[in-house]
């Protein structure tokens, strides 16, 4: 930068109602795409976040997610005993039949929606250690007693512990409360396996989580069941099997917010290039008397990108700062494979922060460039002579 | 008499509007030599800033013969240009072009920010010429503190603080008081006499040419000298 950045930063301040409110204009377009970013971040997070390295989800064959998906549990003692399964302390196959049912609610706001209730044992539990109990105790087999997680016990009706839930042909109480840190099971309640394949007259699992000796195990064990054609399943690595399902949930939020974020740039940028053609038009005589000075048409072209850059900068930040307070707040959206509801926290990070900011600066930059081509291209005499 | 720096042959500029010519500059011959304060006068449309503009290589001649050091302005592009007016020209205009929003220091540091001096360098540099010029004083003040001489005073601090071969002035006492142009043009035949500076000085007022030692008249584009 030849011509002092002071030069622009004292311009932008002589002419501060201009500058604030193109910045600020570029400001509430940076929130909002953080916010996209924050929701889609949060989304992802859920799912990216959920599993284990070293566990597998077993399910049928073509079942996408384990709604759809069901396993007859004669086939459990084939997966329970393969080669190279983990066991516990006593020697039992860390292996966990489960069932997942989508049940109907009413949400505090008194708007309709599914949630996921998952039966299952105690072997879920030691398979998911991450797993707190935040308040109350965990269902007992033999009741109808079920657990809510702390984002669906917020967020849903009769999930609050000690309440009742009637779903199915039975009275669910609400003994405990659990949160996983985040992850793709928050959005869901738990009860106990037997139970729930009861009162639903299902006597099939949806799905088994289970965990391999080691990694080689693991892929050993989804060769095995890949080629054995007697009992139709697929087994697929949790932490693959969750990263998977982020596009059910997400997708068609990220679509909207890429939509979003390119409709308001175009906006913000043409915010951007008019204050910066203001600015090139009312200070054509210090443009030429820089350029009779020696400066030359690059120096001038830089000096007025640098200026609208500084503004979408400062907007930046300003959409950052304004943004800053949706992080951690808690919401839901559809899994339309699931038809169930996915929690999640809006997730601002360094990562999104500094993502907004050079959005910022590429408002900045777009809407400075045609302006700042102008005032490069003034023709000299033309301006001394006016 | 010094090395001549300055020689035009022949020179016209033609100016179109439309389909209407106006014959502004025509079959102009001057020299101009080392530590010369020449004074080009004449009637509002003469063609006297014209002919300024043209020798610092903002505007360009539509026939003869330009030669400024040697160099052929004609066939130099605008970048090469603007750095040709860095190193060689000072510019003073009538309504002094500061820029606001920068001090005096700022504004007479402009042309030095081109060349490689050290912040250190360009800092003395500045000092010099604002002192040269009775401001140094005033280095923090921005131009709307400073009173009209002031302000030219601060472009002329400009216009010869990277000691350029020559400098090149358009009426600067056009938008003074008579006391404020007393001052700009004592300082400019300083600048002359001390420092043997090479100045062109474009005005209409005789009282400003007689500060010259050489005096042209331009009338409708003709150089007449008296």
């Amino acid at each position: 930068m030849k011509i002092p950045l002071r030069y622009n930063l004292r311009s932008l301040l002589v002419r501060w109602p201009g500058s604030l409110m193109t910045a600020g204009g570029i400001g509430l377009t940076v929130a909002i795409v953080v916010t996209m970013m924050a929701l889609v971040g949060g989304l992802e997070n859920t799912f990216v976040d959920t599993g284990h390295d070293g566990q597998l989800v077993v399910l049928r064959q073509g079942s996408i997610n384990e709604v759809n998906s069901f396993i007859n549990r004669d086939l459990f003692p084939a997966v329970r005993f393969l080669p190279g399964v983990a066991r516990d302390g006593r020697g039992e196959p860390l292996v966990s039949g489960e069932i997942v049912v989508v049940i109907n609610n009413t949400r505090v706001d008194g708007q309709s929606s599914n949630m996921i209730v998952r039966g299952l044992t105690e072997t879920g539990f030691v398979l998911r250690p991450e797993v707190r109990i935040v308040a109350g105790r965990k269902f007992r087999p033999g009741l109808r007693e079920i657990m809510a997680s702390r984002a669906l016990a917020e967020r849903f009706r009769n999930m609050a512990l000690g309440e009742t839930i009637r779903f199915a042909r039975s009275q669910w109480k609400v003994v405990g409360i659990f949160d996983t840190g985040g992850t793709a099971y928050d959005s869901e309640a738990w009860a106990d396996y037997t139970e729930i394949s009861q009162d639903w007259d299902r006597p099939v699992y949806s799905s088994m989580l289970l965990r391999a000796e080691s990694a080689a195990a693991a892929d050993e064990i989804r060769r095995r069941v890949a080629a054995d054609p007697r009992i139709n399943l697929q087994a697929l690595p949790q932490r693959e099997y969750f990263a998977g399902q982020t596009g059910a949930a997400a997708g068609g939020t990220k679509a909207l917010g890429y939509f979003i974020a390119v409709v308001v740039g175009i906006g913000a940028c043409f915010a951007a290039m008019n204050m910066m053609y203001g600015a090139v038009m009312s200070r054509a005589a210090e443009i030429a008397t820089l350029r009779a000075v020696g400066f030359r048409r690059r120096h001038v072209l830089a000096s007025f990108l640098a200026e609208s850059l500084i503004v979408g900068v400062a907007g930046g930040v300003l959409g950052c700062l304004l943004a800053l307070p949706m992080h951690g707040i808690s919401s839901g959206t559809a899994n339309f494979q699931t038809y169930s509801e996915v929690l999640f926290n809006f997730r601002i990070t360094p990562g999104i922060l500094l993502r907004g900011l050079a959005y910022a600066a590429a408002v900045g930059a777009l809407g400075g460039y045609l302006p700042a081509r102008r005032a490069a291209r003034m023709k000299l005499i033309d301006v001394i002579r006016e | 008499m010094g090395e001549k720096l300055i020689e035009i042959r022949g020179l016209s500029k033609v100016f179109r509007r439309d389909s209407v010519e106006i014959r502004v500059l025509a079959g102009i011959d001057l020299d101009v030599h080392a530590g010369d304060f020449i004074s080009l006068m004449g009637p509002s449309g003469s063609g006297k800033t014209t002919l300024l503009n043209i020798i610092a290589g903002i505007d360009r001649p539509s026939g003869g013969e330009l030669r400024v050091l040697d160099a052929d302005l004609l066939s130099m592009s605008e970048d090469e240009l603007a750095a040709w007016r860095n190193r060689h020209v000072g510019f003073v205009f009538q309504h002094f072009n500061l820029i606001p929003v920068l001090t005096a220091f700022g504004n007479v540091e402009l042309p030095l920010l081109l060349t490689p001096l050290s912040r250190r360098e360009r800092r003395e540099h500045v000092m010099t010429a604002l002192e040269l010029v009775g401001l140094g004083a005033r280095a923090d003040h921005y131009p709307r503190q400073l009173s009209g001489g002031e302000e030219q005073r601060v472009a002329i601090a400009r216009a010869i603080v990277t000691d350029p071969t020559f400098v090149l002035a358009d009426e600067p006492t056009g938008d003074l008081d008579a006391a404020s142009a007393e001052e700009v043009l004592q300082v400019l035949a300083g600048l002359n006499k001390e420092f043997r500076k090479t100045i062109i000085l474009v005005t209409h007022d005789p009282h400003a040419a007689s500060y010259a030692s050489v005096l042209h008249h331009l009338e409708k584009g003709v150089l007449v000298r008296r």
